[in-house]
């Protein structure tokens, strides 16, 4: 193949911030997409883990190293720096413990990541000040009883843990409805960004 | 060494191929004991490619023998991983060379208690030193050697097949470029130990054991050894298998018989199994091999921590197992997997939905079959066969 397969914009962004040639862990692949994208255009050494046995089975199916497990659970068997990147997308929030999965990717991974809906987007607040009801968006499209995401929070929210935890942020990128980077200062990103990639390394 | 052979392993040898080895450098097993010579019977399917890399070898579980996908020579049954190996077939002699051997101390023409001591000229019967799964490999090795092959594509294999592939990856891993170890484990767990001691006591129990030495009285420990296959294949099963398969059903009645015949589809399914079994089975080789199982510990040969046996590997690793495998459940597969990661390995894990317990990895299970093409297709293109 010399053409790149096209994948979702916020996977794109995510695979633009890893360096060829690397080692990269994908905590919640998937169907595998960001994968295959690594490990065919990027030459990188990539890894998976997925929650879903549907999507375990078709990843290994199509050749990828993927295993059956989860981000609380699973990551602590990994030995120190096994890994250049390790990647969470769209998932910390529906994580038990965030800041100890956060602390594992670190630990496991050179760089840590990130991507999570912004749960300080303006259409959320209002959604929940005017509305009085759970917000849903775009980017949080469940009703309160039956949503996977039990640890959301907003940009700043993120950031704020990242100095708690004396991690650096590498990057951070914001994304609007369509998944397209916006330049924004920061204060104006919380309440405009729809979701955030962050590149997070040790302190 | 061809002579005072069983009729099986007559009717194996003629069939298959099969080297002397040891002659020169005895084979020094895990007890001790410096066996050699002893002979390795094996089969092929397919060629070697040119650059030697294509080679794939199959590790046969407990009752398994080296006719993976061939009339058996014994009983006329198809091959016993007919599903997986053949033309157009996961493993396809056309791409691969496929080589399964006869394990140590088993019946089917390699060298176990059917055979003589070189020292004495007699029988050894159970005087034959007791095997482990690495002794097993290490035939193996020493067979690839005789064959010139110095790396395996792929070694794989289910349920104690599985432990020698885990052995293999752990003993050989430069030799070793893929591995699937399905449906096992890395130490044979408490209930497993138990459920071989039942079949070996009831080996022992049969009159005409006569000790072990039952070729030199003439008899043969038939029932005894029935009995074990009987309470071994219940526990490749699953309980929704039997159910759905058999339920209450009798057999050949309307009514109970008040009698101990088979009344049940179910005992006369379990007589059945076992008819063709006695015929091709060695009953000190069952004791022998379920032995090799018990002692199979991964971790205890590598200071008590399972990641130290995989320490650095290189070596691409694909597990699976069964949800309703209740002999070697996933979480003992599992197990294996988190070992793999604390080594940094390159490994996939998939667990495949089947009631079929234990023996899916011998049945028609078209995920499995999926995951197996797919991981086998990309280590292929790794290793840049075609």
């Amino acid at each position: 193949m010399s053409v790149a397969a096209p994948i979702r914009v916020d996977l794109q962004l995510i695979a633009d911030m890893v360096e060829p040639g690397g080692r990269a862990l994908d905590v919640g692949c998937g169907d595998g997409a960001l994968l295959a994208y690594l490990v065919n255009f990027k030459r990188v050494d990539a890894r998976g883990m997925e929650l879903s046995q549907a999507g375990v089975n078709a990843c290994v199916a199509n050749g990828l190293s993927v295993i059956q497990g989860d981000a609380d659970a699973d990551l602590r068997d990994y030995p120190d720096d096994a890994f250049d990147y390790v990647i969470l997308s769209q998932t910390l929030q529906a994580t038990r413990e965030p800041r100890e999965v956060l602390r594992q990717m670190l630990r496991v991974g050179k760089h840590a990541i990130v991507s999570f809906p912004n749960f300080g987007h303006w259409q959320v607040r209002l959604r929940l000040a005017f509305g009085g009801r759970m917000p849903e968006t775009p980017s949080l499209p469940y009703k309160w009883y039956d949503t996977p995401n039990i640890h959301l929070c907003s940009i700043d929210d993120f950031r704020a843990l990242c100095r708690d935890m004396g991690v650096r942020v590498e990057r951070a990128i914001v994304l609007d409805r369509n998944s397209r980077p916006i330049n924004l200062p920061p204060f104006v990103a919380n309440l405009l960004g729809e979701q955030a990639v962050f590149m997070l390394k040790r302190e | 060494m061809l002579e005072d052979l069983t009729d099986a392993e007559r009717k194996a040898l003629a069939q298959c191929r099969h080297a002397v080895l040891g002659a020169d450098h005895p084979l020094r097993l895990d007890c001790g004991v410096d066996l050699g010579p002893y002979r390795v019977a094996y089969q092929t399917y397919g060629a070697l490619n040119a650059a030697r890399s294509n080679a794939v070898l199959i590790c046969h579980a407990l009752t398994g023998d080296q006719f993976v996908a061939e009339q058996h020579p014994v009983t006329g049954k198809e091959g016993w991983w007919e599903s997986m190996v053949g033309p157009g077939r996961v493993l396809d002699p056309a791409r691969y060379f496929i080589i399964c051997a006869n394990v140590l101390g088993g019946c089917m023409g390699t060298t176990g208690p059917l055979a003589r001591d070189p020292a004495t000229g007699h029988p050894w019967n159970l005087r034959f030193p007791v095997v482990t799964i690495a002794d097993m490999v290490r035939a193996q090795a020493a067979l690839l050697d005789h064959l010139g092959i110095a790396d395996l594509f792929c070694v794989i294999g289910g349920s104690m097949g599985g432990m020698q592939v885990l052995e293999w990856a752990a003993s050989y891993p430069g030799r070793v470029f893929a591995a699937v170890p399905i449906a096992c484990s890395a130490r044979h767990s408490a209930q497993n130990i138990a459920f071989h001691e039942v079949g070996r006591q009831a080996i022992m129990a049969d009159p005409a054991w006569q000790g072990g030495d039952y070729r030199l009285h003439g008899t043969a420990p038939e029932r005894g050894l029935a009995v074990a296959r009987m309470n071994a294949h219940i526990t490749y099963l699953s309980q929704a298998a039997l159910q759905r398969k058999f339920g209450r059903n009798l057999q050949d009645r309307s009514a109970l018989g008040f009698g101990f015949d088979a009344d049940f589809q179910v005992e006369s399914y379990l007589r059945h199994q076992v008819s063709t079994f006695v015929d091709r089975f060695d009953a000190n080789s069952y004791l022998y091999i379920t032995r090799a199982m018990d002692y199979f510990d991964l971790a205890d040969a590598h200071g008590g921590v399972l990641a130290s046996a995989f320490k650095g590997t290189q070596t691409r690793f694909c597990s699976i197992s069964f949800t309703s495998d209740w002999l070697f459940p996933t979480p003992e597969n599992r197990a294996i997997v988190h070992a793999l990661n604390a080594a940094a390995a390159n490994v996939s894990f998939v667990e495949i939905e089947s009631d079929k317990g234990h023996d899916a990895f011998l049945l028609d299970e078209p995920e499995m079959f999926r995951t197996l093409s797919g991981f086998l297709q990309g280590a292929a293109s790794a290793r840049g066969l075609s």
